[in-house]
């Protein structure tokens, strides 16, 4: 049952691209007036169609699965949740199915069924409560090779998250096939400002963050980037990102730690909920 | 301009092709990747390489697939990024290989004067793969893997887009 859940969640995310990602595509082939930048995001547009329509996967990295799990410690689901998430990986591995993505770091030699050592990425966070909430993101090799990290100075600071930022979504140009959506972690060690950049993936686009005063940088940025014009696959237009979410944590009083995950037009994402009488909701 | 052609691809079919031309290929073509890549020029090192890569054309891809009763079926096949197979770029075009298909671009010089680089638009597996009519061969597939097999594919109207040319033009930024 709950098995049955979380594969139906990681077939959302793999074959729906979220509705608030599919009209920020639309937007974008709206505002792009180049034929080359049309001609990719009109591609994209169908894929996101047949995809969605044929219940088949868009993109055929169907990526490293990544699970952000809040537990609440109450639940009476918890116990063997994570076998539950490996048992439907390797499931949805067949009947989606998905690309098999793990490989052993010594032989190279794949798994077939995307589970390995620490594969799939399961990050757990207990809460109070008695309901359980998971997040699927399975996330692509091409974007996640243009994240990175940055160890700046406090007296860099935002400026310098600023200029980090830019220059490695200029290097990157099409590699994470842009338009590209930028999680930003900033804050924390180097640890939790990748983690955080990463969770912040989960956004909706039309959520800002709560703070006013980063929700002006997030659009800030987000300009800036756009302004670069590598555009749509790296071909020049006007949409090279999508999207910019910030999470922040607070920092060492010595350290300004930057974390950047670079995340593709394929945004995808869905959700599954265990609520205390084990009924369950899977939603994008 | 948008062209039709078909594999083999002969070097006055390349040598007229223009960046920011859109092609509709049909024809043959074999899928590589980083491992795969290794493995031809190894095999073709040595005279062994069991296929024949003279006008083929080479898509940077590991496709989703599926088991079907006789064989198998692609179900999402885009491009990957083709920035990471540079380093054999010289050695693949050097056997004859006259497109390469992929996303992100390559450095353009070992295209010049024989073959040219198409891009087909990231994340796009599912358009892909209807242009994949069927699967004519996998080889190599418990060795390397689904995603690192070479993929033997029969394509028709596959809409790539010229992003560089045999004339030293790129779409590139
Ligand atoms: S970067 Fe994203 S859209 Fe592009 S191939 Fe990888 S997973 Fe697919």
């Amino acid at each position: 049952m709950l098995v049955d859940a979380i594969v139906e969640a990681i077939r959302l995310a793999v074959t729906r691209i979220p509705d608030d990602v599919v009209l920020a595509l639309k937007e974008a082939y709206a505002g792009e007036e180049g034929e080359v930048a049309r001609f990719n995001l009109e591609n994209i547009l169908k894929a996101v169609e047949i995809g969605r329509d044929g219940s088949i996967p868009v993109c055929q990295d169907t990526g490293t699965l990544t699970f952000f799990v809040r537990a609440g410690v109450e639940s009476p689901y918890l116990r063997g949740l994570e076998g539950a998430i490996f048992e439907a990986t390797r499931r949805a591995t067949e009947e989606i199915p998905l690309r098999p993505n793990a490989v052993d770091v010594m032989t190279g030699k794949n798994s077939g069924d995307n589970t390995g050592r620490f594969v799939p990425v399961v990050h757990w966070e207990l809460a109070e409560g008695s309901e359980i909430e998971i997040a699927v993101l399975p996330k692509g090799g091409g974007s996640e090779n243009c994240s990175a990290l940055a160890m700046l100075t406090p007296s860099e600071g935002w400026e310098g998250v600023r200029r980090f930022v830019l220059e490695r979504v200029r290097k990157c140009g099409g590699k994470p096939c842009p338009p590209v959506v930028l999680g930003i972690g900033v804050g924390g060690g180097a640890d939790q400002a990748l983690l955080l950049a990463k969770k912040a993936l989960l956004r909706k686009g039309e959520e800002r963050h709560p703070d006013e005063r980063i929700a002006e940088i997030e659009k800030e940025i987000l300009e800036e980037v756009n302004a670069l014009g590598i555009g749509p696959m790296g071909m020049g237009g006007r949409t090279t990102a999508l999207d910019v979410k910030i999470e922040v944590a607070h920092r060492h009083p010595a350290s300004f730690p930057v974390g950047l995950v670079v995340q593709c037009w394929a945004s995808r994402r869905a959700f599954v909920e265990i609520k205390p009488d084990g009924r369950v909701e899977v939603w994008q | 301009m948008a062209v039709r052609l078909k594999t083999p691809l002969s070097e006055a079919d390349v040598l007229g092709l223009k960046a920011g031309d859109v092609v509709y290929l049909s024809g043959t073509i074999y899928t590589a990747r980083d491992s795969a890549h290794r493995k031809i020029l190894g095999l073709a090192g040595r005279g062994e390489l069991p296929f024949e890569l003279d006008g083929a054309v080479v898509y940077h891809c590991g496709p989703v697939v599926r088991k079907t009763g006789s064989g198998y079926e692609i179900v999402s096949a885009g491009p990957t990024t083709s920035a990471r197979m540079n380093r054999y770029l010289g050695g693949i075009l050097g056997l004859g290989v006259r497109g390469i298909i992929g996303k992100g671009g390559m450095s353009g010089e070992p295209f010049k004067g024989r073959a040219v680089y198409f891009a087909f638009t990231g994340g796009a597996g599912s358009l892909a793969a209807k242009s994949v009519k069927r699967v004519v061969d996998v080889l190599w597939m418990e060795e390397l893997g689904i995603p690192e097999a070479v993929w033997v594919l029969e394509v028709e109207d596959f809409p790539l887009l010229v992003a560089i040319d045999a004339h030293g033009n790129s779409l590139y930024l």
